[in-house]
């Protein structure tokens, strides 16, 4: 009995129980609806959730636990023996000694990784994949595997008998329970308000073990390369030796070179991002005319929603050789891969979020002001400057924060345009790498996950974090500041 | 749909004051929808004139027309000619920046600018470039704030932002920095509807002080206000003009059954 119907019994035992529920509802109130507590939708919701919760918690409960154990069962009833023969033809030499002295010894014989290599065996075996386990050990494990099978077809038997027991159980109580005062309204709300409770609680406790995460892993970092190294060195090279002999891999871990680079790259963005998208969002709010801020505000959100891989292109393929062709124009040698071309590109990636938020706070300034500043004989833009202006300067503030905290999270458009060298260089026309690119491509391909140059990933990622949280935190302060002015 | 009373009351009034502005036919349109039918009235010099009726009657629209405040709304196109001392402000020669410079407003709901009380009153004066020096701007912001009745109030911090004041104190802040400029009219959207009986008080004797010096067109939804303030009276119904008269005329021997209707509240 797979999982899959034990969960549709479920759902169907769920959706019995509704309108059980509503017709007993009915029933009991002898036809006088207003006689009962709460609408009938409730008593068939309170019914419904009775018989569809609990044996909910119990099928994901099952579902955690279902593998380790009948795991632990399966290795359980392997005869030493069994065990032996296996060892002797899928372990190498050494380890296999070790393995039969402890046998011998009746102690918990295999590690953790030869464990898991014995348990794919007999899971190919249970799955009847026959030809992905060595012949040789077939005869040995082949108990295990039938064991294994019939351990899973009880475990699904149980499921489901105990999941329709409790379902039916709760559905048979809350309806025998049904009457007139019964508060189910004020019952299924509470149920849906810790489910609500539950969701949000999700999203907060993802966060916090991303946070932790990051944390512990940099707390690694940190003990391989000192902190003031990592934060204070001018020199970035994350290779590591693999083998003690191999050359020029000492390993520099100075993050300078990378937090100047994403500076740089974020700054070309901002002076691309504000002025542009500050003053569209002023055309568009002050001056376009209905139909047209019709036409260009859908448009820019169309931009807003370009895949940043698509401006990554855009960036190299069209700003970048154009940028070294105007440079060599004027006798300046630019790299094909520098800065500027990617700040170029990412701040207008960034225009459309500029200008739709500035445009937000912009028209939030109230419509009386304007007249006021109009009817004293100031014309549009002496009004825009004077009177809008500062008015919703503090939520433009908080726009331009938000802008450059995506500016430094920015990744796709870094990798492909920018470069992977840490040069240490405030000149936009060379090629600079960001924390984003080496946190990429550091991570890109077969990682061991106790090197310095796997590690720093964390730190830097840390880095990055922090900034963007601080920057999101000061601009949210300010907006909100803002929004209390004109409740 | 009749075209009826959009005739001029012949103005036998004892005024003997000129003529400030003169609307002719005036016809508003929101888009397709007309909200003025051919409006024809005379302000005249240093007088206070009311505009009552219902709601949606077009006496704001009205208002706005005077100094081109509906140039604003895209969809509102205006016919007919209104002239400020003989000319006809809609001609496109003329700049409406200096047409509203010399025709000012006081709005419905008080709108200090999030300036000091200070910079609020100088906004106007400093865009026109009427004073350059700081002792100039220091004349203007006290005799401004005198005329508006607000100065003895406020001498002691006029660098706290305007909208630290009370509703009262916002309006006639308000009205203070609409008074620097020096206009010739006072245009008046309801000056009171958002303030407490004390505050509008304050503001009707404030408005028949300044009479002396502006030509004032108020818009109200108080009759006993109108009754109050205005010399003349001017009633609103359905996008017409129904009559203008004397405002102790109006409201004692109204010539218009509508009119009557409306003053002894059988509708409004």
């Amino acid at each position: 009995m797979s999982a899959t119907f034990t969960v549709g019994l479920l759902l169907l035992l769920s959706a019995v129980g509704f309108w059980m529920g509503r017709t007993r509802a009915v029933t009991v109130a002898g036809g006088r609806i207003a006689t009962l507590h709460s609408v009938p939708n409730y008593y068939g919701s309170f019914v419904a959730l009775w018989a569809g919760l609990p044996a909910l918690v119990l099928v994901l409960c099952w579902m955690a636990l279902r593998g380790p154990v009948i795991d632990w069962l399966v290795l359980d009833g392997l005869t030493p023996e069994q065990v032996e023969i296996w060892a002797r033809v899928m372990l190498p030499p050494n380890d296999l000694s070790a393995l039969l002295a402890n046998i011998a010894e009746e102690t918990d014989a295999l590690t953790e990784t030869h464990r898991q290599l014995l348990l794919i065996n007999i899971n190919n075996l249970a799955a009847g994949q026959a030809q992905y386990v060595n012949a040789a050990v077939v005869g040995a494990i082949q108990p295990a595997a039938d064991h294994l099978n019939s351990l899973r077809n009880l475990a699904n038997w149980t499921l489901f008998a105990a999941v329709a027991a409790l379902s039916a159980g709760g559905l048979a109580f809350t309806w025998s329970r049904i009457n007139p005062s019964l508060r189910a309204r004020n019952n299924v709300e509470r149920i849906v308000t810790w489910l609500l409770i539950l969701c949000s609680t999700i999203a907060v406790f993802t966060t916090v073990g991303i946070v932790l995460s990051l944390l512990f892993e940099s707390i690694r970092f940190f003990t391989k390369v000192p902190v003031t190294e990592f934060l204070f060195g001018l020199h970035w090279s994350p290779q590591t030796a693999i083998r003690a002999d191999q050359v020029g891999s000492s390993g520099a871990f100075g993050a300078i070179p990378l937090f100047t680079g994403t500076l740089l790259i974020a700054t070309i963005a901002m002076i691309v991002a504000a002025p542009v998208g500050l003053m569209s969002a002023i055309y568009l709010s002050e001056y376009a005319p209905k139909k047209v801020r019709g036409l260009v505000k859908p448009v820019l959100e169309i931009l807003a929603g370009v895949p940043t891989v698509v401006y990554g292109f855009f960036a190299i393929l069209t700003v970048a050789p154009f940028i070294r062709d105007m440079g060599a124009a004027v006798g300046l040698s630019i790299s094909s891969q520098s800065a500027l071309a990617a700040g170029i590109v990412m701040g207008v990636m960034i225009v459309p979020f500029v200008s739709s938020l500035a445009d937000d706070v912009i028209n939030a300034v109230p419509q009386s002001l304007r007249d006021g500043s109009l009817g004293l004989g100031a014309t549009r833009s002496e009004t825009i400057k004077q009177v809008v202006l500062p008015a919703a300067l503090p939520g433009i503030v908080g726009a331009m924060l938000l802008a450059v905290s995506r500016a430094i999270g920015e990744t796709m458009i870094v990798v492909m345009a920018a470069g992977l060298q840490a040069n240490l260089t405030l000149n936009p026309l060379e090629s600079v790498t960001t924390v984003t690119v080496q946190i990429k491509s550091i991570l890109v391909g077969d990682q061991e996950f106790d090197s310095a140059k796997t590690l720093s990933v964390f730190a830097l990622g840390l880095v990055l974090f922090l900034v963007t949280l601080v920057l999101n935190v000061v601009a949210l302060r300010i907006v909100q500041k803002y929004r209390e002015k004109y409740d | 749909m009749m075209d009826t009373t959009t005739m001029t009351m012949p103005t036998e009034t004892t005024a003997t004051q000129p003529v400030k502005m003169s609307a002719k036919t005036v016809k508003v349109f929101y888009g397709e929808k007309r909200a003025l039918h051919g409006v024809n009235v005379d302000i005249y010099q240093n007088e206070v004139l009311a505009m009552i009726g219902p709601s949606g009657c077009g006496k704001s629209t009205f208002l706005r027309t005077l100094n081109r405040m509906n140039d604003t709304i895209d969809i509102c196109r205006v016919e007919g000619q209104i002239l400020l001392d003989g000319e006809d402000i809609y001609d496109p020669r003329l700049d409406v920046v200096q047409l509203r410079a010399r025709v000012g407003m006081v709005f419905q709901k008080p709108n200090p600018f999030p300036k000091s009380i200070y910079e609020n009153v100088i906004y106007g004066p400093k865009l026109h470039g009427l004073a350059t020096r700081k002792d100039e701007f220091d004349a203007i912001v006290e005799q401004s704030l005198k005329r508006a009745g607000l100065w003895n109030e406020v001498k002691d911090r006029l660098h706290e932002p305007g909208t630290g004041l009370s509703g009262g104190q916002q309006q006639r802040l308000c009205i203070a920095r609409a008074v620097a400029v020096s206009p010739e009219v006072i245009l008046m959207d309801e000056p009171c509807s958002a303030l407490d009986p004390i505050a509008t008080a304050h503001i009707e004797e404030l408005i028949d002080e300044l009479r002396e010096s502006f030509t004032i067109a108020i818009v109200t939804h108080n009759m006993q206000q109108a009754a109050r303030v205005s010399q003349r009276t001017a009633f609103f119904h359905l996008g017409d003009l129904v009559e203008v008269g004397p405002t102790e005329e109006i409201f004692t021997n109204p010539r218009d059954e509508r009119t009557q209707g409306y003053i002894t509240g059988r509708y409004g």
